[in-house]
């Protein structure tokens, strides 16, 4: 793969893919999918401990932050004070200043509540945070998102786990139009194709969890996400061909009988 | 005393520290975060934080997570929608 780094506040990341840790039957297997992924980044969710059952093992003793890059996620918090609090909690715990931030709005289309979100944000940048936000395929949202400071926005492609792949593609190139930070194309991917499609369109990474810890071989389409991946952004380097409406022949006409 | 740990009414020694308490609980300390009555205890303030009855101790970690899956009913229900 070309030398082609991703850049986000002062960090470099030589993969696009960024996986989330939810939904896999147990720590090898989430252990061997991002293995398989070739992801840096990791996000993770901030939950109490089991006190309880002490025997239980804990993720960071399969994820090195040391190897990847935690990303601490405030996933089912409905309120600004709630995503503030876990991600306050995230940060206390000395892995991560960065936040996946994420301000849920519903919780039957898990879409995020945009006005809470710019105020979280606000907040947690004012605090020293990275704030990554995961925000609605809406233009003016993420401009207003980079206003306030986020190195980078996070829109989704469709809602979490629906795996329906972009939903809508005009209002992604739009973002990617209007801001002058990384886009990661976050949530709603079901298989390689949705991933190399956000990549074409220019989106700088694509995070997901769902599509590869719900696939029926989760390693095996780890591996076939971090192509989709790579493939995508190769094109998108490339520069693809103009569509047009008739054909153009592609063999010459001199010389012919 | 008696304090809620993460929600569970838990009946604790007098005068134990939170870092004592992540001891009982063998726990390492680099992989959690502390919160004492809604404010974060900070690395450094861990030893220095006495516990008191009734106090409510939150301790956390980081588990699998990335986006998060809630659907209603039958997950495949959708599916078959579409």
């Amino acid at each position: 793969m070309m030398n082609d780094p991703l850049m986000i506040a002062g960090r470099t990341f030589n993969s696009r893919l960024w996986v989330g840790t939810g939904k896999y039957k147990g720590f090898i297997e989430t252990q061997q999918a991002i293995e398989a992924s070739g992801a840096e980044v990791v996000t993770v969710a901030i939950r109490r401990v089991n006190i309880t059952d002490r025997s239980q093992e804990n993720l960071l003793d399969y994820l090195d932050p040391k190897k990847y890059t935690i990303l601490p996620n405030t996933a089912g918090c409905y309120t600004v004070e709630d995503a503030l609090r876990y991600a306050r909690l995230g940060r206390a715990t000395g892995v991560s200043d960065l936040v996946k931030l994420e301000v849920i709005g519903d919780e039957q289309t898990l879409f995020p509540d945009t006005a809470g979100l710019i105020e979280a944000a606000t907040i947690l940048i004012k605090e020293g945070f990275v704030v990554l936000p995961y925000t609605n395929d809406d233009p003016i949202v993420a401009k207003k998102l980079v206003d306030i400071g986020c190195p980078a926005v996070m829109p989704l492609a469709a809602p979490i786990g629906s795996g329906l792949g972009i939903r809508n593609p005009y209002n992604l190139k739009i973002i990617l139009e209007t801001v002058n930070v990384p886009v990661i194309v976050d949530a709603g991917v079901g298989t390689a194709s949705d991933a190399a499609l956000a990549m074409e369109y220019g989106a700088d990474a694509v995070l997901m969890n769902t599509a590869i810890a719900g696939a029926q071989d989760p390693i095996k389409m780890a591996t076939a996400m971090k192509y989709g991946v790579e493939v995508g952004r190769l094109a998108y380097k490339a520069g693809r061909i103009p569509r047009k409406l008739y054909a153009t022949a592609s063999s010459p006409i001199e010389g012919m009988l | 005393m008696h304090i809620l740990l993460n929600g569970e009414e838990r009946e604790l020694p007098s005068g134990l520290t939170v870092t004592d308490l992540l001891h009982q609980l063998n726990m390492q300390v680099d992989q959690v975060a502390v919160e004492h009555n809604m404010k974060i205890v900070g690395r450094s303030e861990l030893t220095g934080c006495t516990i008191h009855e009734g106090d409510r101790i939150e301790i956390i970690s980081f588990m699998g997570g990335g986006e998060r899956l809630k659907i209603r009913g039958n997950p495949y229900e959708m599916e078959r929608q579409l």
